[in-house]
């Protein structure tokens, strides 16, 4: 198995927040906090995109290279993993993550002590998989349980893949070979309409 | 007892007082270390809410559960092709 990895395909994303709604049904994430959350590029002007963002757990992770206190971890599969008993809120990781991805709760177990939050790729934290102190700090362990994180299970148009690095990346290199660019994306004429040239020619 | 004696006494005092300061201090060590973490192929131990189509403990069965879900779930061209 290669690491988990999250890739978000702009031109199936639909803004429709259905994966921002997944993640906070499924964690129970208190108000004010959002794991994950829908950017949108170009706003209303057409051809603009939109794209599923939260924590990338990356190879290189900047916020355990900030954290003072080493609370970050590496699962086995490249989950980027936090400890809440060990973190001090100090915020150093939001300002490392050029994803935006920490955020810091006012409410619930941790949020007086203002531990830091984030997207767990739905693999839970270091408490006992399934317990409740987990699903408490951290939300649902769904990998323990043999799913996939629910934002991209939940995606109404698929835009959102999770999971394996190889599979997803040769679902989406797929999909990308089959439905070609521009106008030929299937859909585009209807929801922009389409462009045509002087030659005649459709972009 | 001269001055000098008692210069010499007070500064081997301040000597030993100071070498004795660093035996009092607390590690400086990262108290916390992140918890161990069990690899989420063990599974949750919890019936209801874990798929049937893998064995808890089984590394292999569990990724390809995973990989199976993935494609299942995610890959539309091979559902609809």
């Amino acid at each position: 198995m290669a690491r988990m990895k999250f890739i978000c395909d702009a031109e199936r994303c639909i803004e429709c927040n259905g994966c921002v709604t997944a993640c906070k049904n499924e964690h129970e994430v208190p108000w004010g906090v959002n794991r994950r959350r829908v950017v949108t590029l170009n706003d209303g002007v057409p051809g603009e995109r939109s794209i599923s963002v939260a924590c990338m757990h990356c190879s290189d992770a900047p916020c355990m290279a900030v954290c003072p206190v080493n609370c970050f971890y590496r699962t086995e599969e490249g989950v980027v993993l936090h400890d809440k008993d060990v973190c001090i809120g100090c915020g150093y990781c939001s300002y490392a993550c050029p994803f935006g991805a920490p955020q810091f709760p006012s409410a619930g177990t941790f949020g007086v002590r203002g531990k830091m939050d984030k997207c767990t790729f739905c693999a839970g934290g270091p408490e006992a998989n399934g317990s409740q102190a987990e699903f408490e700090k951290y939300g649902r362990n769904r990998l323990a349980e043999g799913k996939l994180p629910a934002c991209a299970e939940m995606c109404s148009t698929k835009a959102l893949l999770a999971g394996d690095g190889d599979v997803v990346a040769d679902i989406f290199r797929n999909r990308v070979v089959q439905r070609g660019k521009g106008a030929e994306v299937w859909g585009w004429g209807t929801a922009y309409g389409s462009k045509t040239d002087a030659k005649g020619a459709k972009s | 007892m001269s001055s000098f004696q008692r210069l010499t006494g007070i500064a081997i005092a301040l000597t030993v007082a100071a070498g004795l300061t660093a035996c009092g201090d607390k590690a400086q060590e990262l108290a916390g270390q992140p918890k161990f973490d069990a690899a989420p192929y063990t599974g949750t131990g919890v019936k209801v809410f874990t798929e049937s189509d893998w064995k808890a403990g089984d590394k292999n069965s569990w990724a390809q559960q995973l990989k199976t879900r993935a494609q299942y779930g995610q890959n539309d061209h091979s559902r609809s092709n």
